[in-house]
């Protein structure tokens, strides 16, 4: 926690600073992202999709969004 | 009732049915377009995608899922890129989150030149899947004996190679396919080393259930006549197969009656 707020994470390796408290969904839709057609993974932690709207960022989380592309 | 009017012939694979017996990538083409045609050409039921972050800096860049539509067609998440078992069973479980489903295609790799499959990695990520409730078909190696242990090991069906990933050579490993094939209760597939439609015939010709293609399709001149060309070429050797080949012979024996020669 920031004293103005925000939070201090990484997404896909990159740093991002986004609003303490906003939810993963929130974060997904705010990053132009489909929550339907991701899948996240929080601090190695699955996060089933049921509790993307629910589960908060916090403070140093580390997260990775993939979804399916072409391959063999 | 003779084979060719007898029209199901579909395979079963972790209780799942398919008509086709042919499964195609969806890497190397040169447009989602083209990927779409080749695939809708093949007839396949089942398409290999790969698990990839997504791209933030541009998330308005078309996705996969919009061009070929996963309600319609199998996708099965692969581990392609994978070296260890740890990296290819975080790669599915996040595939089974994405798209929610259990079967899936695992492969990790020995090394970056052949892309040879390292059975030891294999065989444990394999054992850990299974128990995790996943229903992995297995990239091999070409060895019988590491094929039934992944299969006691819970893979739903063997797919060894018939030559390395990418490289077009056709079906370097005939003996041992075929052993592979006669001692298998789950189904076999020929995974990579296809390059043209004959090789698809071969592979189904050893009695193999099915063939997993991407290059031979993708970097074909024209990918969407080659995707066409290896449906009906899996379907003939599937057919040679049913109808049991002729024994080979060492010397020539007439088509013709002798008798009534003039």
């Amino acid at each position: 926690m920031h004293e103005d707020g925000t939070a201090s994470i990484r997404v896909n390796g990159e740093h991002r600073r986004v609003r303490e408290g906003m939810t993963i969904a929130e974060l997904a839709l705010e990053l132009g992202l489909e929550p339907a057609k991701v899948a996240v993974e929080r601090n190695l932690e699955i996060v089933p999709r049921s509790t993307l709207g629910e589960v908060r960022i916090e403070d140093g989380d580390d997260y990775e969004i993939v979804t399916f592309v072409g391959g063999g | 009732m003779n084979i060719a009017t007898n029209l199901d012939d579909s395979w079963t694979v972790a209780g799942r049915s398919f008509r086709s017996r042919l499964i195609v990538g969806t890497g190397k083409y040169k447009s989602f377009e083209q990927n779409a045609a080749a695939v809708e050409a093949s007839g396949a039921e089942i398409v290999t995608v790969a698990v990839r972050r997504v791209n933030i800096s541009d998330p308005n860049q078309p996705l996969l899922m919009d061009h070929i539509d996963p309600k319609k067609i199998t996708y099965l998440p692969n581990t392609a890129g994978c070296f260890t078992a740890e990296e290819a069973i975080r790669t599915l479980r996040l595939a089974r989150e994405a798209g929610g489903w259990t079967l899936v295609k695992l492969e990790v790799l020995g090394e970056a030149k052949t892309l040879y499959p390292d059975m030891i990695e294999t065989l444990r990520a394999t054992e850990i899947l299974a128990k995790e409730g996943f229903e992995p078909m297995v990239y091999c190696s070409d060895d019988p004996i590491a094929a039934k242990k992944l299969e006691d090991a819970g893979a739903v069906a063997i797919m060894p190679l018939g030559a390395p990933i990418g490289s077009g050579l056709g079906l370097q490993n005939q003996v041992m396919i075929r052993l592979i094939v006669e001692n298998a209760k789950v189904p076999v597939l020929v995974d990579a080393g296809v390059g043209t439609a004959s090789d698809a015939a071969v592979a189904m010709e050893l009695g193999c259930d099915g063939v997993l293609m991407n290059t031979a399709i993708a970097e074909a001149k024209d990918p969407v006549t080659m995707a066409r060309a290896m449906k009906l070429a899996v379907e003939s050797g599937r057919l040679a197969y049913r109808a049991g080949r002729m024994g080979k012979r060492r010397y020539a024996d007439p088509s013709s009656p002798l008798a009534g020669l003039i």
